[in-house]
């Protein structure tokens, strides 16, 4: 517990160490506010814009969960059908590599033409943003389930879907929790993409017009909060993860012999 | 072969080979076998490391299919009818993510007439049924534990309930004792002997341990390696139930000690033992 206490103090220290140097360095070499804006004036601009910044920052939000709901239930559906089989595994997964080694600030342009600018674009980004790591995640725990327990389930005679639903999916579900925390935070990397080339919404706009409008400050601002819901999503999924998946730490821990 | 139970034949190997790869490279895991197993009887099979033992196992049960021959289970190929069968491993291979319960319970889940019902009664009738076995086995109150709050040992017994609950008409038992200590060995061997008199199921017990087979099996097969092949056949007509103190009269040591010969045998001089 104590350790645990002192981790979390030094995390929190080197967090608030970091904006302490940023805001003494930005005093001390005199740097204008155009170039890098001291955190005081960060958080006093975000203060101030609060009322104006909100609603975008909810139409991110929204966009994001939207795109990571979607991206979940494909990432699911296509890690089974990859990971069911080691010819599916061998045969999809150069494809799947080439799909995920693309940009996806070079697909906005794409789903522009075809769904027209604003919500739609960027949740499809959010999308196919997140839904690799779901993808590859469910389907190296489904590939990699010991054959033990498979021969468990085949000298009961049980079918390949008994198989997958008793033993497969349980078995990938740590695989799927830890894919989710770095998912959800690639949807917010989608979405923020689409939003700046294509929205007139959201914290991508926003950063947009402020940046054009020179309001270093409120550029900022908005990458503050990107970075604080970010962790904020990661918190929540890493919370679930833990209460889901207990069996894999403790698992380590088992007495033997 | 006066008891009437051991006239039928259950399982018979004819002509049964399995080779691991192909052409001149394969690796022949069991040359032609013939073997017939009685219902109801407890069979054993020992002999060194790669000899075959495994093999039959896992032929009998359907996770391997022979390269030649047939293997018959209850007068039809493998897995053409539907026969109960219940496995237990060297390693306990319990799902972790499941309480000893609901390890316990998978059988019934996947294996009918149990799956049917067993939503409906996995928490009344199946639950008194894991949790009369687990008492059977020295697990009471462990039920709602999960597999890494057990120790090897009990991992062990739990797995031996899994094997057990849905009442298999053939068990089959991969070296389930190997790697326990010798008191928890001895135990559960009586275990093992109480449970197969109560319901005589047809039993295939895989071990290196020559006195596991003599103390616990009808019939002892020992095989050899390279290929794989059984050299002896040989009836173990102890009274039961037998005790750990029989395992020291002369003539069960006389028994052990002609089977150790039959392995030892034929072995170049100066060639490690296994």
């Amino acid at each position: 517990m104590t350790k645990q206490l002192r981790t979390r103090i030094a995390s929190a220290s080197v967090m608030i160490g970091f904006f302490v140097l940023w805001e003494i360095v930005c005093v001390a070499f005199h740097l204008r506010e155009i170039v890098v804006p001291r955190p005081s004036v960060i958080l006093a601009t975000l203060w101030e814009d609060l009322p104006g910044i909100w609603p975008h920052d909810l139409q991110t939000i929204y966009t994001t969960l939207v795109g990571f709901g979607i991206g979940i239930v494909a990432g699911v559906l296509l890690g089974i059908l990859v990971g069911s089989s080691k010819l599916a595994y061998d045969v999809a997964y150069p494809l799947l590599i080439g799909f995920a080694s693309i940009p996806k600030v070079a697909v906005v342009p794409i789903l522009v033409l075809w769904c027209g600018a604003g919500t739609i674009p960027a949740i499809i980004t959010a999308a196919i943003t997140c839904v690799f790591p779901v993808i590859v995640n469910v389907a190296t725990g489904l590939a990699t389930t010991e054959p033990e327990l498979e021969d468990v389930m085949r000298t009961l005679r049980a079918s390949k879907l008994d198989i997958l639903r008793n033993v497969g999916l349980p078995r990938a579900m740590p695989y799927f929790f830890a894919s989710l925390k770095v998912a959800v935070t690639l949807a917010f990397v989608g979405t923020v993409i689409s939003e700046t080339v294509a929205s007139n919404r959201g914290i991508g706009n926003l950063m947009m017009i402020a940046s054009s409008r020179f309001d270093v400050p409120l550029v900022f601002a908005g990458l503050l909060i990107l970075a604080v819901m970010g962790v904020m999503l990661y918190g929540v999924f890493s919370l679930i993860e833990l209460r889901v998946t207990g069996w894999t730490r403790r698992q380590d821990m088992s007495v033997s012999g | 072969m006066s008891d009437p139970a051991r006239s039928e034949t259950f399982v018979e190997l004819a002509n049964a080979s399995l080779t691991y790869g192909r052409g001149t490279s394969g690796i022949v895991a069991l040359k032609q076998t013939n073997l017939r197993i009685a219902k109801g009887d407890f069979v054993a099979l020992v002999g060194p490391s790669g000899c075959g033992k495994s093999t039959i196992l896992k032929l009998v049960t359907g996770l391997l299919t022979a390269s030649s021959g047939a293997v018959l289970v209850s007068g039809r190929e493998v897995g053409a009818i539907p026969v109960r069968v219940g496995m237990a491993f060297q390693n306990p291979t319990l799902l972790p993510w499941l309480r000893i319960r609901d390890n316990i319970h998978l059988p019934l889940k996947i294996v009918p007439p149990f799956r049917a019902n067993f939503k409906a009664k996995r928490h009344s009738e199946f639950k008194d049924r894991a949790d009369a076995l687990l008492k059977k086995v020295g697990l009471e109150g462990f039920a709602d534990k999960f597999p890494w709050e057990l120790s090897g040992g009990m991992l062990q017994r739990a797995s031996l309930c899994r094997a057990l609950i849905h009442d298999p008409e053939l068990l089959m038992l991969d070296e389930p004792f190997g790697a326990l200590d010798q008191f928890t060995r001895e135990e559960l061997w009586a275990i093992m002997q109480d449970l197969w008199l109560e319901r005589r199921p047809t039993v295939l017990l895989v071990t290196h341990d020559l006195k596991e087979a003599s103390y616990l099996a009808n019939r002892i097969l020992v095989m050899k390696p390279r290929p794989g092949h059984i050299v002896e056949d040989c009836d173990v007509d102890f009274a039961r139930p037998r005790t750990i103190d029989m395992t020291y009269a002369p003539e069960f040591v006389a028994l052990t000690q002609r089977l150790r010969q039959l392995i030892v045998a034929g072995r170049e001089p100066g060639t490690v033992a296994q």
